[in-house]
């Protein structure tokens, strides 16, 4: 039989953390919004990163953790990149199994988050970059309010069809390299079309970062999230 | 009294408690750190199960059997209401532990299991165990609260000490994960036997807990806290 | 056999300024003798100046021999400087019916005082059985240099059983405390998480009051050494290698880090 309180919480208007199915993790004021960044090797996550670094830097106080295997030259990148200071870059070791540090276990993303506040008061946006992994990993509401999951075209136009709670559940889907589309034969049609039928109403962004290396559409979805958490 | 059926692993609702605090699922963060293995590896001195297996003797021998007094301790002292003595428990296994990484690897995986055990065992200790204590101290305290006795906390610490690095074995060596786990089974006996000695010595001056040292692996921790990539964060 | 020796020093400051460092207790029980020394070699720290008290130890021609128990009491009174070296290294031997040998050291080094301990190596020869236990008490603003090497048996022998225990408290509180466990009687102890076959194991420990809780930071000098700083104005140099000599360089490579 279930303790009372449990009944007790069924009836709660308030959104719960184990029962809204969207953003869970409570919005605490005056502490940063966390938006997950995930999505299979190569997809373009860490550039996608650099690129909202770059576009948001000026206006937006922001750091990032991130799970990637992480090399001084993907501190380079994101410096040159996203004039992002190394006190705002925190690497998190994942023990090979990169959806463990972000779905399973988060109490190390958790660390490096509260680290980060800490040293940083102001901070208002925290991105955490997952490793690179399969399209089952997808971040725990335990860790961010916000997820982008960002797979490309190279990767087969079949990938939206596929699924996985990636495509599937995440806030945003980021289809990106579209510049590509045409040299690994990818019909974005379908694409598009499957990721309608998987995700439906939530949204889907084509991206070339070659194109548009600030990723203005992806930058306004997140100005978006922070203005609507800041309500 | 409540768990001493535990103590001989055949309680039942605290023997229960003792398989969720050491089940390698409990999102305590141990799943990232190879105890000194990733390094081990590096270097050549482990490359099969035979060499993991001696690997992981040795572990349990030295660090493994400190971390199971001093979680035994921490246990007893939460037991009888002494959580202040736990300071003092703090700073005789900082006296254990000469290698800087080492110690801030056991302070870090501390923190990660008190924001765990907070949630799912909450009890006034948390409050006064303060924000960056040893693991070991933790768990023994975890223990404690979840209402087993001293030498069951010993046991999860030692068993922590060995499966950690065996499954970092298995991923970075892809060792045949049930050749692993017979390694595992093997150490039973030697793990059942740290455990008996950590209880017995529980209560006693924190001065004369176990301090058994393993040169190579504080050697290991150094190295792998100067690589530019690591795989596991210790 | 057993045996109990006694050393304590004080400092006696001169009307012209120039003090000095005097032995004032040097009790010896063979076949733990204490003879009072000239600088030999390279000396840390006080680099072979007059006014420092130095003292030599022999442990016996060989040994100790299973069954003996050694008892060494030093004590370095207020602002004084003690060198205490060996004449020769110690080779551990089995006794007649495979008894234990022991020796148990207890340092008090005063405020103020230096106490650099620089012994020859303990050789874990075949079948011996020895334990080491050295008890080092600091008060507030004392200087210490310990250095300690174990080689794990004579030229292609297996080693015996060693346990090695060595504890320094600094004003009451535990600074180092290390145990050592090799040979057969030490489960685990060739395991590639202790050492690994290597055949020589040595740590250097300094406790300088000048580094206040700042002490020099960690360093992996090679694969086979590192300088480890302690929570509290101290530095462990700890190294493992294939034999003595290397041993000794790497050590000495510590060395220089922390007093150069």
């Amino acid at each position: 039989m279930l303790p009372d309180h449990d009944l007790a919480d069924a009836d709660h208007e308030h959104p719960h953390p184990h029962t809204d199915p969207a953003g869970t993790l409570p919005r605490t004021p005056g502490r940063a919004l966390r938006i997950g960044i995930g999505g299979p090797v190569g997809s373009g996550k860490t550039a996608l990163v650099a690129a909202l670094c770059r576009a948001l830097g000026s206006e937006v106080d922001l750091a990032v953790v991130t799970n990637d295997i992480y090399t001084t030259e993907d501190a380079d990148f994101l410096l040159r990149n996203g004039v992002l200071p190394e006190q705002r870059v925190r690497a998190v070791e994942t023990g090979c199994c990169p959806h463990t540090a972000i779905r399973d276990d988060i109490s190390a993303n958790l660390e490096a988050l509260e680290d980060l506040e800490e040293s940083l008061p102001g901070v208002e946006l925290l991105l955490v970059e997952s490793g690179g992994d399969n399209l089952t990993a997808t971040f725990s509401r335990g860790l961010v309010h916000h997820q982008i999951y960002v797979i490309d075209v190279a990767g087969g136009d079949k990938v939206p069809r596929k699924g996985g709670p990636g495509v599937t559940r995440a806030d945003l889907l980021v289809i990106n390299k579209t510049d590509l589309a045409d040299r690994v034969g990818a019909d974005l049609s379908v694409m598009d079309r499957d990721a309608r039928a998987q995700r439906g109403e939530l949204p889907t962004i084509f991206l070339s970062l070659t194109e548009d290396p600030t990723a203005a559409p992806v930058a306004a979805w997140v100005r978006a999230c922070l203005a609507s958490s800041r309500e | 009294m409540a768990g001493t059926g535990a103590a001989e692993a055949t309680g039942a609702d605290a023997a229960a408690a003792l398989l969720l605090l050491s089940d390698g699922r409990l999102p305590a963060g141990g799943h990232a750190h190879s105890g000194g293995l990733e390094a081990t590896v590096a270097a050549g001195r482990v490359h099969d199960v035979a060499s993991l297996e001696g690997f992981l003797r040795g572990r349990a021998a030295t660090s493994g059997t400190v971390a199971a007094a001093f979680a035994a301790a921490a246990c007893a002292r939460v037991i009888r209401g002494e959580v202040a003595d736990l300071g003092t428990l703090d700073a005789e296994l900082d006296a254990r532990m000469p290698s800087p990484a080492l110690r801030a690897t056991s302070r870090k995986l501390g923190r990660q299991l008190l924001r765990a055990v907070r949630v799912i065992r909450p009890h006034p200790c948390w409050d006064e165990i303060g924000t960056s204590p040893h693991h070991p101290l933790v768990l023994g305290a975890a223990c404690a609260a979840a209402g087993l006795p001293p030498r069951a906390a010993a046991l999860a610490a030692v068993h922590d000490a060995v499966v950690g690095p065996a499954t970092a074995a298995v991923r970075l060596l892809g060792l045949d994960p049930f050749a692993t786990h017979a390694a595992l089974a093997r150490l039973g006996p030697m793990l059942d036997r740290i455990a008996a000695d950590a209880d017995s010595c529980a209560v006693g001056d924190p001065a004369d807990l176990p301090a058994d040292s393993a040169p190579l692996l504080d050697l290991a921790a150094e190295q792998h806290a100067t690589w530019e990539v690591r795989l596991f964060a210790s | 056999m057993r045996a109990r020796a006694e050393l304590a020093t004080d400092y006696i400051q001169r009307t012209d300024g120039r003090g000095r460092s005097r032995i004032t207790t040097l009790r010896s029980e063979s076949p733990l003798m204490l003879r009072p020394t000239f600088p030999k070699g390279p000396e840390p720290w006080t680099d072979g100046a007059a006014n420092v008290a130095r003292v030599c130890l022999a442990a016996g021609a060989a040994g100790p021999v299973g069954g003996d128990e050694l008892v060494l009491r030093v004590d370095v009174g207020r602002d004084s400087t003690l060198v205490l070296r060996d004449v020769s290294a110690t080779l551990l031997l089995p006794g007649p019916g495979g008894e234990q040998s022991s020796t148990r050291v207890t340092v008090h080094v005063c405020s103020g005082a230096t106490l650099v301990w620089i012994p020859e190596p303990v050789i874990a020869a075949h079948g011996c059985r020895h334990r080491s236990d050295i008890r080092v008490d600091l008060d507030p603003g004392a200087r210490l240099l310990l250095r300690e090497e174990l080689l794990l048996g004579r030229h292609r022998e297996s080693p015996g059983t060693v346990y090695q225990h060595l504890r320094v408290r600094l004003d009451g509180r535990p600074l180092l405390n290390q145990q050592l466990s090799v040979g057969p009687g030490a489960p685990g102890w060739g395991s590639p998480a202790v050492t690994g076959g290597r055949r020589a194991l040595g740590t250097l420990l300094v406790v300088d009051p000048r580094w206040s809780d700042d002490p020099p930071p960690a360093a992996a000098l090679d694969g086979d050494s590192a300088v480890l700083p302690l929570n509290g104005p101290a530095a462990l140099v700890s190294a493992v290698a294939t034999d003595n000599l290397s041993l000794r360089r790497s050590l000495d490579v510590g060395l220089d880090r922390l007093t150069g």
